[in-house]
């Protein structure tokens, strides 16, 4: 008897869970999927009229909106290369030595930027380059990007090479590979999925971020065009935007998850 | 005289407080089969990995062939070494783990494909050329790992328990293929292991080391007949320590006052402890089929344990509890639970050890 009623709990339960879980996708994915659908409507209300790419014409003649893109992308693409390149070294570091003066230290600030709330880091930043009398400009925002995307990729890096045998580079190094040689044919490959997975998580983050390099702009880049267009009142146009945004965001995550996964 | 394959001179390595090799002596022969052997602790992977140069001395040198190796790094020292856990490269194919000293090092194309080739079938992996070390059982693995080192043709190759992680039918098949394979070579094999049975059946000489010290260094044989300290006689094998005094040469007085004769290396009155292996001890019913010269011990049997191969008896000495092991061969007697029993031994079988 008491078999019979725990598995009728048990598939109740399971029904409640299934709903759960359902209703938790609807609840996020439900608005974007209205976005995208209002993306293609000819009329600028929201109430559907016919098909039509009008939005999405009307945002390729925008001078401005197309400037702010190429910012975004010139941004992404320096900071990514940049960030990727020094976080790999730190997580090098700080996985490979067993002790350096300040290496807890080290350490532990690495991460901040991932706690701290990004206003603080925004205003920090901001702080930072006009006490140094910069004129904020696109390099003051890669400078920034660069600044929070070295943490994320040196996260990603060292769980990667947390996973591999320390006895690899002793191996290379016993058959007469010097240190640069034993980490190109050994090491880097090794980790190669992490330093990618790391890069397009750093260029994703690039492309999303609104906060910091609202702060430290000198010019728009694609989040923060948005984010002025939006003061201005909802047009479809920015519908358009965001699903192409969202779109190229989708890709980017899902490439680095498949390169972190993969052995 | 030949200049040894490796040379160690006072060699002590510290790790902060802790001191893992205590100021130690060694030095191994051209060609020779070469273990150092001890429980987990002891310093003999430091040892190793010192000759590698993957650590370095504190204090001391090292020499391989006469030439001091100093602060050298591994890829600059003529040896090789097989790695605990195998270290394959797991991006490469066997032929490219294989390939890789020989690329690193330059050689041609040409001589780099042949000795792959020759390293292979020595290894008997034919076939496997194309896999990944992932597609490859544990002892395949232990193959390419062997064949990646010995094709580089190292003066000495050493092996940090290459072994361990086998299971043992595997485990005992491969240590007689690595002495072959050691034959064949004629390199200079120095090789660790906490397992005294592998030490003994595959070494020319063993080390015994523990707590970052030397205790014996001798063939496998003198290593396992006489031991030169306790320690030594307690880790390889299974052995009886009996404690007494030295009475006067030749004689030991055991604590219930029987007198023993035994090996003795000190003068009277000095205290010893009689190192007397369980298959050196004949039982007997009586006296009278005793050899003249052994030593008899009257005793009980108290317990008796059936191995198959042989019969092992605990006999109780009034004094002490002695284990015994007989051969199960046709015609042995047996002695049941309860029997009274002579035991005797040769007094060559009884070292007296004063460490």
């Amino acid at each position: 008897m008491t078999t019979r009623d725990g598995s009728a709990l048990t598939r109740r339960l399971d029904r409640i869970l299934k709903g759960h879980a359902w209703f938790v996708y609807l609840f996020f994915y439900l608005p974007i999927l209205v976005l995208i659908v209002f993306s293609f409507n000819e009329s600028r209300f929201f109430t559907w009229e016919a098909l039509s790419l009008r939005w999405y014409r009307q945002m390729f003649a925008n001078d401005n909106l197309m400037a702010a893109l190429w910012a975004s992308l010139q941004v992404a693409a320096v900071s990514t290369v940049i960030s990727t390149a020094l976080g790999t070294a730190a997580a090098l570091a700080l996985e490979r030595y067993k002790r350096f003066l300040g290496k807890r230290t080290f350490d532990a600030l690495l991460y901040l930027p991932v706690i701290i709330p990004d206003v603080t880091m925004a205003a920090m930043l901001l702080v930072f380059f006009t006490s140094l009398g910069r004129q904020l400009s696109i390099t003051t925002i890669v400078l920034s990007h660069i600044a929070f995307n070295i943490s994320f990729v040196s996260i990603v890096v060292r769980a990667r090479l947390a996973n591999l045998d320390p006895a690899l580079e002793e191996a290379a190094a016993d058959l007469y590979a010097g240190r640069w040689q034993a980490f190109r044919k050994i090491t880097l490959p090794l980790i190669m999925p992490g330093v990618l997975g790391g890069a397009l998580l750093a260029l994703t983050l690039s492309l999303d971020d609104v906060v910091i390099t609202q702060f430290v702009k000198g010019p728009d880049t694609l989040p923060t065009f948005v984010f002025g267009l939006i003061k201005r009142g909802v047009t479809p146009e920015i519908n358009a935007v965001s699903t192409l945004m969202l779109t190229a965001s989708v890709v980017l995550v899902l490439g680095s998850l498949a390169l972190q996964r993969r052995n | 005289m030949t200049t040894a394959a490796v040379g160690i001179k006072g060699v002590t390595k510290r790790f902060g407080d802790v001191v893992a090799v205590d100021h130690i002596d060694l030095e191994i022969a051209d060609g020779e089969f070469f273990s150092l052997l001890g429980p987990s602790g002891c310093g003999k992977t430091t040892t190793l990995r010192m000759i590698a140069g993957l650590e370095y001395p504190t204090e001391g040198s090292i020499t391989i062939h006469g030439e001091e190796m100093g602060l050298r790094p591994p890829n600059k020292r003529p040896v090789n070494t097989v790695f605990q856990s195998y270290a394959l490269f797991p991006h490469m194919t066997v032929t490219g783990n294989v390939a890789f000293g020989l690329q690193m090092q330059k050689i041609s194309e040409d001589e780099t494909r042949r000795r792959v080739g020759e390293a292979i079938d020595l290894v008997r992996l034919s076939g496997m050329e194309n896999r990944r070390p992932g597609m490859l059982s544990g002892g395949q693995q232990q193959r390419v790992a062997l064949a990646r080192a010995l094709v580089n043709r190292p003066e000495v190759l050493l092996l940090d328990e290459p072994l361990g992680a086998l299971d043992l039918k595997l485990r005992q098949a491969m240590q007689l293929e690595l002495k072959e394979i050691q034959r064949e070579v004629g390199i200079t094999f120095v090789y660790v292991t906490h397992d005294q049975e592998e030490a003994l059946t595959m070494s020319d000489r063993i080390a015994v080391m523990n707590e970052g010290q030397l205790l014996q260094v001798a063939p496998s044989e003198e290593i396992y007949e006489r031991p030169n300290t306790r320690f030594v006689a307690e880790f390889i094998g299974e052995t009886n320590l009996i404690s007494g005094t030295v009475v006067e040469p030749g004689i030991v007085k055991l604590a219930d006052g029987r007198l023993v004769k035994a090996r003795t290396h000190s003068g009277a009155g000095t205290a010893v402890t009689l190192n007397l292996r369980p298959e050196k001890i004949d039982l007997h019913h009586t006296e009278e089929s005793v050899p003249e010269h052994f030593n008899k011990l009257s005793g009980t049997i108290v317990r008796r344990l059936y191995f198959g191969d042989s019969l092992f008896y605990e006999v109780d000495f009034g004094h002490s509890i002695v284990d015994a092991r007989e051969e199960n061969r046709p015609g042995r007697e047996r002695f049941a639970e309860g029997a009274p029993i002579i035991a005797a031994f040769h007094p060559d079988s009884a070292e007296a050890l004063t460490e």
